[in-house]
């Protein structure tokens, strides 16, 4: 896989056992592929909790729509959890609507993220 | 309601994106996977593919796909009732119980892979009643039927992209049949030249001394040309009218052409008719160069005037006469003649500077010996002037110096005149 250059809107860090990626301000194709490409690194390097935080994140577009489901799917593969937090109203709203909160756990705060991907490895455990 | 407005600007939004990634997107691979992207997206499916169909092969290959097994087979067979069935039919279920209308014989063949890679609808991309792809979805994130409102959103989008293969296919064409018919155009080319080399060993024929004449002339005068800077099309145009130049000779007398002697004055005038002779020979015929016919006619005119079949002056000669000019009297003097050896290089090389502004024109002259002389001083460049004139003939070691000196003192007129 090419590695798109991180901007300064989609970046990682880890906590931990648990990768957080930080979506940017607008999840289209670019800053989406950004996100999944970071999400993908951390999966093929043993991480098994990836938060997506959408602190920063006004709209998500269809083609951020469609890649978030791409990287479910890879969470899905690798047995992995993945945790959505900090998503604005409207933003969760058409997470809803489109039915990808049916696939994913949504927290209201980094922390909240980071306690249900602690939950979820204990009880794997 | 406000889920309802939510729906509609989000799907709004996408089928915007749709028009512009369909217009804007060169690359065709691109353009794809964006279209993809943006009918998963729009609906929240889960997986996808798009595939292109081959009118030629009868088949269809996924161009693009997202979070589909990789054990697809890339390549489907359709055959004749499929692709009318799937042209016809629009959207249509996987699964029997949701389909609204009998299952397509497409699904029923391909019904095992379909399932294992859990598609539920496929959507035939159509043109005016052609198929051009296929889109095939899994299920929607939300785990619901597509509804009647999903599939005429779907519906809309599979149009747009229909139309962006469609393009794509007509500019492929075209593209191909430039191919196809650039390769019938070099193939002409080179009948042409083939067929012209061939005419003009057919005039050298003529004169058992100056056999190979027009050849050396064409070669000549493919190199000034170059040397000029023209394009290829041009140098190869200068080649063709080096070739023909001499073709006027055939109407000559065999005798007046061969005579192992100085020609009187009556048989000069006949033989002075060719360079006309050569130019109505020429003139009907449709050449894929410019010029040719005039440089038949002119390449015995001088820039002094002194010239025939009509005295023009300067720049009244065409280029293209002036470069037949150079190439002609160089291999004349430098190839033996019924009635004397040929002369030594230094010898012609003086001939030329005297005669540069007087019978030749400066530029070609200049670049006809600068020619030479990169070929001489330069170990890199073809070795075509010791191919024509004989490997002994260019071995003088003064003879670098006394082309820059030729080259210099022509510019150096050349410059003075400007001035």
């Amino acid at each position: 896989m090419a590695n798109p250059s991180v901007s300064k809107e989609v970046y990682s860090t880890q906590k931990g056992n648990v990768a957080i990626i930080y979506a940017g301000d607008y999840l289209n194709k670019q800053s989406g592929e950004r996100v999944e490409y970071e999400c993908n690194r951390h999966l093929s390097t043993g991480y098994k909790s990836l938060v997506i935080s959408f602190r920063e994140t006004k709209i998500v577009n269809s083609i951020g729509v469609s890649i978030l489901i791409g990287i479910i799917e890879s969470a899905k593969k690798t047995d992995s959890t993945l945790v959505f937090s900090e998503a604005n109203r409207q933003t969760i709203s058409l997470f809803n609507m489109l039915g990808l909160t049916k696939h994913v756990l949504i927290a209201e705060s980094e922390n909240e993220a980071l306690d249900v991907v602690t939950n979820r490895l204990s009880e794997k455990k | 309601m406000v889920e309802n407005i939510q729906k509609f600007l989000h799907t709004f939004s996408a089928l915007a994106d749709l028009g512009q990634e369909i217009a804007d997107t060169h690359e065709f691979n691109e353009m794809a996977s964006t279209a993809l992207h943006l009918v998963l997206g729009t609906l929240a499916v889960m997986r996808g593919a798009i595939g292109e169909y081959n009118p030629e092969y009868g088949s269809i290959r996924l161009i693009a796909k997202r979070n589909l097994d990789n054990n697809l087979p890339t390549e489907l067979l359709l055959d004749y009732f499929e692709n009318r069935e799937l042209c016809q039919v629009g959207i249509s279920s996987v699964s029997a119980e949701e389909s609204e209308s009998k299952v397509l014989d497409f699904v029923t063949n391909n019904i095992e892979w379909l399932n294992e890679a859990q598609v539920e609808l496929v959507l035939p991309l159509v043109v005016r009643e052609r198929l051009v792809g296929i889109i095939l979805l899994g299920e929607k994130a939300s785990g619901e039927n597509y509804t009647v409102e999903d599939k005429a959103v779907l519906s809309s989008m599979s149009r747009h992209i229909a139309v962006g293969l469609q393009e794509r296919r007509q500019r492929e064409e075209l593209e191909r049949r430039n191919r196809e018919i650039k390769q019938l155009y070099d193939g002409l080319r080179t009948i042409y030249r083939d067929t012209v080399r061939a005419f003009a060993a057919a005039i050298d024929c003529k004169d058992k001394y100056t056999q190979g004449h027009s050849d050396r002339v064409g070669k000549y005068c493919e190199i000034i040309a170059r040397e000029l800077g023209w394009d290829e099309e041009e140098v190869e145009g200068m080649m063709i009218a080096g070739y023909l130049h001499d073709v006027g000779k055939l109407a000559v007398e065999r005798n007046i052409i061969n005579a192992p002697y100085r020609i009187n004055a009556k048989e000069s005038s006949e033989l002075n008719k060719h360079p006309m002779v050569g130019f109505e020979i020429l003139s009907p015929i449709r050449h894929p160069y410019a010029d040719i016919p005039q440089a038949a006619r002119y390449h015995h005119e001088r820039l002094d005037g002194r010239g025939y079949p009509e005295g023009l002056k300067g720049d009244e000669i065409p280029l293209g006469a002036k470069i037949v000019t150079v190439a002609d009297s160089f291999d004349a003097m430098t190839t033996d003649r019924p009635y004397r050896r040929r002369r030594s290089l230094e010898d012609v090389l003086e001939d030329f500077q005297r005669n540069t502004g007087k019978q030749f024109d400066p530029r070609v002259v200049v670049a006809f010996f600068r020619a030479m002389l990169k070929e001489i001083t330069n170990s890199g460049v073809e070795k075509r002037f010791r191919r024509l004139l004989g490997r002994d003939y260019m071995n003088a070691e003064t003879l670098p110096v006394k082309l820059q000196e030729l080259i210099s003192k022509i510019e150096g007129h050349k410059t003075a005149a400007a001035a």
